[in-house]
């Protein structure tokens, strides 16, 4: 009775057991963080690494596809970490961000997303070919599957591709996007990540929204905005380019 | 009021994600393209260019800044809400398309920061 009456609480309270459940994480995060680490680690970037430690087992345990937020009582973390309240506190962060640097890094801002999408078809592409793949479609929608985890899918569908290739772009995707968020604090510094240019350019290159919202939070909260900007023109600069112009490169050379 | 720094920030966020919308669809792609880029750019016009901005005292600019400081428990809720069973099962054509492209995605960064003007050059 006790038990059934606190879950009861829990689930129909959710978006509440999200925020008490992520501030219990957060602070023990950065207590670690601070006892364990010295603060060399940021607290932000052990959060992160916990939640997704905690979305494995969420997915092992329940075997759906949202991590942690298929537990019915933890269902809550889903809306909290949805696309809605995630681009809403995105949005917020430009609220203190220069128009200045803005403008100085617009310019390149813009030519590393073209270059960042092309770059990554290219890699997701060439990873195909290695095993084996010889069908434009395929290599094509694996191409974008590295690029994000929605270009490749929509690619996929643009260009009749069958749905276990589609399930191995979003895996592409996938990696490509946690990889961002636990990667991006332990390379920072030797990829010279300290300023609102190179978040800018970072943002681009990296394209995944999640991925860079997680790494620039781990990295330095004051650069979200900045890669924040440019990596929500990636996924729909992908999806115009990938199943037309690349496509069409692809086919021309296999 | 707070309300006011929140509605702006609502608003700008519902305005953005339309026109990336638009976007998407003027240019032919089942995407928003750019949505939330455009929706910075509009509460940066309202609040810091435009000439005829909307002050927002502190109270009502708080209800921005609260948003803002809850950006990071927001992504440590939607990293544990990432599918990573999906990505470390999938096998390696998957996982090595994803990783090669961040690693080399990562090698890019200073090579094309050297090509953006420093802020040390303006004085």
């Amino acid at each position: 009775m006790m038990l059934e009456s606190i879950e009861s609480v829990l689930i129909q309270n959710g978006l509440m057991t999200a925020f008490a459940l992520v501030a219990l994480l957060v602070g023990f995060s950065y207590w670690i963080a601070d006892k364990w680490t010295g603060g060399h680690l940021h607290g932000s970037a052990i959060a992160i690494a916990i939640g997704l430690a905690l979305a494995y087992l969420g997915g092992k345990w329940t075997g759906g596809q949202q991590g942690l937020a298929d537990i019915p009582w933890l269902a809550g973390i889903g809306v909290l970490g949805g696309a809605m309240f995630r681009d809403f506190a995105i949005v917020a962060t430009a609220f203190g961000a220069e128009v200045r640097e803005l403008k100085r890094a617009g310019i390149m801002g813009i030519a590393s997303v073209l270059i960042g999408v092309a770059l990554s078809f290219l890699i997701g592409a060439a990873v195909a070919v290695a095993f084996g793949y010889r069908d434009p479609v395929q290599i094509s929608t694996l191409g974008a599957g590295a690029a994000t985890y929605i270009v490749g899918p929509v690619t996929g569908s643009a260009l009749g591709a069958d749905s276990s290739i589609i399930a191995l772009s979003i895996a592409a995707g996938l990696t490509k996007s946690i990889l961002v968020m636990i990667a991006t604090p332990l390379v920072a510094k030797r990829i010279q990540l300290d300023h609102p240019h190179s978040a800018m350019i970072y943002g681009g290159l990296m394209g995944t929204t999640s991925g860079v919202a997680g790494g620039l939070a781990a990295t330095d909260p004051k650069l979200v905005p900045y890669g924040a900007m440019t990596a929500t023109f990636y996924t729909g600069v992908g999806c115009l380019l990938a199943p037309s112009l690349f496509y069409w490169i692809v086919r021309s050379v296999f | 009021m707070v309300i006011y720094g929140v509605g702006l920030l609502a608003g700008c966020m519902l305005a953005g994600l339309w026109a990336g919308r638009l976007l998407g669809h003027a240019l032919g792609v089942e995407a928003n393209v750019g949505g939330v880029g455009i929706a910075m750019l509009l509460l940066l016009f309202f609040t810091q260019i435009s000439p005829k901005r909307p002050v927002l005292g502190p109270i009502s600019a708080s209800g921005v800044s609260f948003w803002s400081a809850m950006y990071i428990p927001i992504v440590v809720a939607m990293a544990a809400k990432q599918n990573v069973v999906a990505a470390v099962s999938s096998g390696w054509v998957a996982i090595l398309a994803g990783t090669l492209a961040v690693l080399a995605s990562f090698a890019l960064v200073p090579v094309l920061a050297k090509w953006a003007p420093k802020a040390e050059d303006d004085a």
